[in-house]
């Protein structure tokens, strides 16, 4: 079958999974907002402190969940052997890869994206920054799923590959994470964020060209 | 263009130990080739390198006498190995649907494949309900739903009953009738009329 065929085939196939295996969905998920929801807790409900803080607490905590679903990519097809079958297709495996690092979005980055204006208010951040907020999600986390899908290729063949996996994925996220805070704090003090949206539109495109390809050849060197 | 399936001078090494080395063998279409040796002594690895997964230390594997091209080559084999391939969570019909959509369709549909394997009548059921030999079954099921020359099975018997093995080898007989080629490792040893049964001997 053709390739587009094959690509919505993957999609459909991680999508299906996921819901039959609902905690995958529901983990990340949750840590998300029990991190959010404990903060106040931890250092007092003082309205001006949480709100200059907000942005950047939803944005570490978005980017730890992400980090925590990472491991969920690729592990269970390379421990049943559907990650050799996809090797074999004739298809082109960044392709296909593309298409289960989408549906891995799909099932842990929006969903964060969907409550994440609830916890914005619940922190108490300014209405007029919920919508660059969500915009730097919308934004920011596929390239956590695409830089993260790098790193898990390189380590799925490691029996204990979660502390690597940090040190290698982390660093890569940084960049996502100062402009995403950034633009987020200056929209909510009423200053233009154009230049940092801009970047992060770029990292997107980048990393939705770039990491397929070195996420292929990882998994073929892990399968070795 | 003759599909023919060569491997030229191979040798692997494993954590410092050699496990064949300047290894020859040539398949055409019609054969089979079996390779027998004791554990450990490098089947799975060799198997492994006709895959592409894994590089030979020396040598190199050649289809249709050309060094192999990935889409071309792997558009004409299909892959049985240790592992099933299938996805537990999916029913019967969800993962034939997946493979037939990674690869291009062969020249049986999933329910006339499901009733060559013994399987008809499990379309729905998922995977996790299914015994051992019955997932074996399916994932031999993979073979005929795509298109392929080539197959290349590792151990493809485990845990199939006396039953299963007749028809595992019944398939493989009516591929190698059909122009196909066969490349597997076995313990069992096979019993094949009509074909025409290569042995390397690893140990």
């Amino acid at each position: 079958m053709s390739l587009t065929q094959a690509f919505f085939a993957i999609i459909r196939r991680d999508l299906v999974l996921a819901l039959r295996r609902r905690s995958e969905i529901a983990n990340p998920l949750l840590f998300f907002v029990l991190v959010i929801t404990l903060f106040p807790l931890g250092i007092g409900a003082e309205p001006r402190l949480l709100q200059a803080i907000a942005p950047g607490v939803i944005w570490v905590s978005a980017l730890l969940a992400a980090m925590l679903s990472l491991d969920s990519l690729f592990r269970s097809d390379f421990d049943d052997g559907s990650l050799e079958q996809i090797l074999l297709s004739p298809h082109p495996t960044s392709v296909l890869v593309l298409g289960k690092i989408i549906a891995h979005w799909l099932v842990t980055g929006l969903p964060l994206l969907v409550v994440a204006p609830l916890l914005a208010v619940f922190l108490g951040m300014p209405n007029n920054s919920l919508g660059i907020l969500l915009l730097t999600l919308l934004l920011g986390t596929p390239v956590l799923s695409l830089i993260g899908a790098i790193g898990v290729a390189l380590t799925v063949g490691l029996r204990r590959g979660g502390m690597i996996l940090s040190l290698l994925v982390l660093p890569l996220y940084v960049p996502v994470l100062i402009f995403a805070g950034n633009a987020v704090q200056m929209a909510s003090s009423g200053l233009p964020v154009d230049a940092q949206i801009n970047i992060l539109i770029s990292i997107l495109l980048m990393a939705l060209v770039l990491a397929p390809l070195p996420v292929a050849a990882a998994l073929k060197m892990s399968i070795n | 263009m003759i599909p023919k399936l060569q491997g030229i001078g191979l040798s692997c090494i494993r954590d410092d130990r050699l496990l064949f080395e300047q290894l020859a063998f040539e398949v055409l279409s019609g054969q089979i080739l079996l390779l027998e040796g004791k554990n450990g002594s490098g089947k799975t690895s060799l198997l492994r390198i006709v895959c592409g997964f894994r590089q030979p230390d020396s040598g190199e594997i050649r289809w249709c006498g050309d060094a192999v091209n990935d889409s071309q080559f792997y558009a004409q084999m299909a892959y049985v190995g240790h592992l099933d391939g299938v996805k537990r969570e999916l029913s019967v019909l969800e993962n034939l649907k997946i493979a037939q959509s990674l690869n291009a369709t062969g020249q049986y549909s999933i329910n006339e494949a499901l009733c060559k394997v013994n399987l008809a009548g499990y379309d729905d059921v998922l995977v996790q309900a299914l015994s051992a030999g019955q997932k074996r079954r399916l994932s031999l099921a993979r073979l005929l739903i795509t298109a392929n020359v080539l197959w290349i099975l590792d151990e493809p018997f485990t845990s199939l009953d006396k039953q299963g093995i007749a028809l595992i080898e019944t398939l493989m007989t009516e591929h190698c009738a059909n122009g196909g080629m066969i490349v597997l490792t076995s313990h069992h040893d096979i019993d094949l009329n009509d074909v025409d049964v290569l042995r390397i001997n690893l140990s």
